[in-house]
Parts: C-alpha cells; structure tokens; sequence
C-alpha cells in the first residue's frame, strides 16, 4: 500500500507532468506548430485539458473513499487548480486570440450561444472553489459549507462537458464519454454519500 | 507545365462587368495523360494576381492541402492529408443521370477533352467559420450540363460522392450517412462562378481537396462544394444534401455564405480567414453579391439558409 507521505514525494512530479503540455503547446503556438488554424487548436488543446483534469478529480474523490487509494487526495487540490488554470487559459485564448477583445462581441456570444453560456458559467463555478481552496479558507468557512460549495464541481463539470458536446459538429462519442464518466462518478457519490447513509438511518 | 492558349476572351466578353476574370489567363493543365502534374506552383504564384480582389491573399498551397473538412477520411483536420493515401482517383468516370437527354457514364478523361481548363482564384468560405482563397482550375459546371441536355423538368441537380469503405477509412464509421450528397438548383448550377474543379495551384486535385473532380461554388458554405464526385443526377424536386439531412436546423438546403444569418450554435458575422490573426468581416454572398444576389431575388434568405 502506497502511504500518504511517500505519495507527497511524488507532487512536484504530478506538478511537472501537468504543467508541461502548457509550456508544449505555447512553445508550438509560437513557432507555426499547431497546423494551419492555430488559434482554435490552441483553445481545443486547453479546453480538452481542463476538461479531463476536472474529471481526474472527480475520479480522485470518489477512488479516495477505499483505503487502499487514500493517499490520491493528497494530489485532488493541485490538481484541480490546474484544471482551474487550464480553463481560465481557455477562456483567455477565447476572448485574446479569438475575438481580440471585442467584447462587445464576446458579450453577446456568452448570452446568445447555449454552448459558450454553459461554458461560461461552468468557469464562473468554478471561481468558489478556487476561493476557498488553502486549507486556511477550509477553515474559516468550516467543513460542512466547504464540501458544500465544492459540490459545486459537479454542475460545472457536467456544464463543461455539454459545452464540449454541443461545439462538435458530427461524431458526439468522444465529448459524449465525457458526459458518461462525469455522470456514472456524481452517481456513484450520491449512492455511498446520501442514499447509503440514509438507508443506515 | 504546357500553357494552352485559352478561349478565355470570349468568356470574358460574356462575364464583362465580373472583376473576378478581368484578365484571366488560363492556366493549361496536361489532360488526358495518367501523368500527375507536380508543378512549381510556388514560383509562379503571381500568375494568380490579376484574379486576386483587393484584399485578398492566396493561402498557401499546404495550408489548402492539409486543413480540410473531409469525412470520409476522418473528421480531424489533418485527418484527409493523412488518411487519404490509398484512394484511388483514376481511372475515374462520371455518372450522368435523371431527367436529361444524354444519360451516360462518361470517362473524365474523355470530358476533360471537351472542356476548357480555367484558372479561378476563389474564396472559400467554410460554415465552421474560417475561410482561405484558393487557385482553383476548372472548367463551368454549366458546360458539362450542355452535355447530359437537361430536360425542361430538370429543375435541380443532385451530386453523390464515391462510397469505398477500403479507400476511405473514414466511412467504415457511421459518422455521416454515406454517400455524401449535394445538390444545387438548376440556375445555380448554370451559373458561370459555378466550376467543376480538376486542381489547384496548377496541380492536380490532391485526394484530401476532392481528386479528382470536385464541385466549387464559392458564394455558398464550403461543404456544398462536395468532392470527388461520381454521379450527377438531374431532377424535378430539391434533392437531399446530406448536412441538411442531419441537422436541418443548422445547415439549410442554399447555405449562401449569410452574415446575417447565424449558425444556431455560432455567429456567422466574422470569420478567420486562415493565416490571418484577425477575424475578418464575413461578406454577403462570400463578396460574390453583385454575381449571385439575383439568383435569390425576392426570396427569404432568413428562411431559406
């Protein structure tokens, strides 16, 4: 069994594999690398990113309930930063490189297009998490309000997904496994966080 | 590379007010021989300027070959390029069906000797809003409709793509209802920005650009332009295409380049032009407006996309 403390070793290496794709890709972006329409390569790169980091966590909460992998939720927070990161350079490239700041324009587009809304509102979501994610705020806010505003991971991963979902134009599979996984893992929470404990009542 | 001299004066004469073929010269493709033609097309760039509007650039020519839209060879973009080695377009024969007079199965190389090859600098307007310009040759679609003798019934022309599953990986998956169709109505299919395209850049059509003959109608969305086509039927009722079959919601029998009619999903207002940091204004018609806007005249284009 892998214990907590030697999986804590193991962090900076979790660290360097996730941030690297970044550095890959702008290193890429830069040098005329990322084919012919390298703006929404660039945008698809990240968004898919960030997309398969917050179903990495989910996967991480509900694998860190058996003892065996208890060790993973050692790695959930940074983890989920990074999928904040991933996002939030997402979004960036959006609204830089897409639309170069017309935001009169991207205004619109977030009110006017479902899929951009839901991927909007998923990155707002995920802003409390982020807020209250040093281990001081899980103090100061207390444990029961933390976890509960953490479940807010959940709507923004589904949302996030159908975003993912409805931008494809034919061939749904790969965003729709997506949409599977996120669900099958807020089932299974549900089943041993609420339906179990009650049913023991 | 032979330069033919072209009959391009007369056509000129037809097409005066058109600044798109103000002084075109036709660039002569080597037809009826198997031989492909690997041209210099770098070096003679600038024979396509004369055709080049304003503020236009071509693309280059691995840009047009390595970002395509083409499922039957997967949906990524790179995915034709790549996937596209084992299809075979040659030998290659055409199909001509329906309501006309001469139904017959032609050879391409034997209809490649009745046409005239013409160079056509285009914008390509895709509906995912990007967009490049290409140097087209080919030759009008209306001279080969002169060929099948449409009957007076003959209100729309329907295009269907090859179906080989062991040619084309991509359709051993159901991503699309296979074969591909298209179809235009008969005037918009006689008109003279209408071509049928044998190459590009004075190459032969590459597999991932639609080898080798492939509809271009640059005022309407790229996926109308429908790519190594087989059969051309000639009928009386709008045929089906097959995106609007899929999402009819979406992508409209017409699909005239609209800029004030959105994607239900995206604007349709701008768009990349590829290799460009800026998204450009999308034009009416493609800028083809002053050709084509009598095509449509007193219809509703908000109605029919």
């Amino acid at each position: 069994m892998i214990s907590t403390q030697s999986f804590k070793k193991t962090k900076p290496l979790i660290f360097l594999i996730i941030i690297t794709p970044i550095f890959f890709w702008a290193y890429q972006f830069s040098n005329g690398q990322l084919g012919v329409n390298p703006i929404e390569k660039l945008m698809d790169n990240l968004g898919e990113m960030a997309l398969r980091l917050i179903v990495l966590t989910l996967f991480i909460s509900s694998l860190s309930e058996f003892r065996k992998f208890r060790f993973l939720i050692e790695a959930r927070r940074m983890i989920g930063l990074f999928a904040f990161f991933y996002v939030t350079c997402h979004f960036l490239t959006y609204i830089v490189l897409d639309h170069f700041l017309d935001f009169n324009f991207i205004f619109k587009d977030i009110l006017k297009r479902p899929f951009i809304t839901f991927g909007f509102i998923s990155f707002i979501l995920l802003i409390p998490l982020v807020i209250t994610s040093p281990k001081k705020m899980l103090k100061k806010v207390g444990y029961k309000i933390w976890k509960r505003i953490h479940y807010l991971i959940y709507p923004a991963a589904i949302l996030a997904s159908l975003h993912f979902y409805m931008l494809v134009r034919a061939n749904k599979i790969e965003p729709a496994i997506y949409i599977f996984l996120i669900l099958l893992l807020l089932l299974y929470r549900l089943f041993y966080r609420v339906i179990l404990p009650r049913r023991a009542q | 590379m032979k330069i033919l001299p072209s009959e391009i004066t007369s056509y000129n004469k037809y097409l005066n007010r058109r600044r798109f073929i103000k002084s075109s010269v036709a660039t002569g493709l080597i037809l009826g021989t198997s031989t492909s033609l690997y041209a210099n097309h770098l070096s003679n760039e600038n024979i396509y300027d004369n055709q080049l509007d304003e503020n236009d650039k071509l693309n280059s020519f691995e840009d047009i070959t390595t970002y395509n839209n083409f499922y039957e060879f997967g949906m990524g973009k790179t995915d034709p390029s790549e996937n596209s080695g084992n299809f075979k377009s040659k030998p290659w024969s055409i199909s001509l069906e329906g309501l006309i007079n001469n139904p017959q199965v032609l050879d391409l190389e034997k209809l490649l000797r009745q046409v005239t090859i013409e160079d056509r600098v285009y914008r390509l307007r895709c509906v995912e809003a990007w967009s490049m310009v290409i140097p087209w040759q080919g030759f009008p679609l209306s001279e080969l409709i002169k060929i099948a003798d449409p009957l007076s019934s003959a209100k729309f022309i329907q295009f269907v793509t090859v179906f080989r599953p062991e040619e084309m990986p991509g359709q051993t998956r159901r991503l699309l209802p296979w074969p591909y169709v298209e179809g235009l109505r008969m005037d918009e299919a006689m008109h003279p920005l209408t071509i049928l395209s044998t190459g590009l850049y004075g190459h032969d059509l590459l597999n991932q650009s639609g080898a080798p003959l492939r509809l271009v109608v640059p005022w309407k969305y790229g996926f109308k332009s429908i790519k190594s086509i087989a059969s051309i039927r000639f009928v009386d009722k709008q045929p089906e295409a097959t995106w609007s079959m899929l999402a009819p919601s979406e992508y409209g029998f017409y699909s005239n380049v609209n800029n004030f009619v959105d994607h239900p999903r995206w604007s349709q207002g701008t768009e990349r032009r590829i290799g460009e940091f800026k998204r450009r204004e999308t034009l009416m018609f493609n800028g083809y407006e002053e050709e084509v806007s009598h095509l449509y005249k007193g219809m509703d284009l908000k109605k029919y996309y």
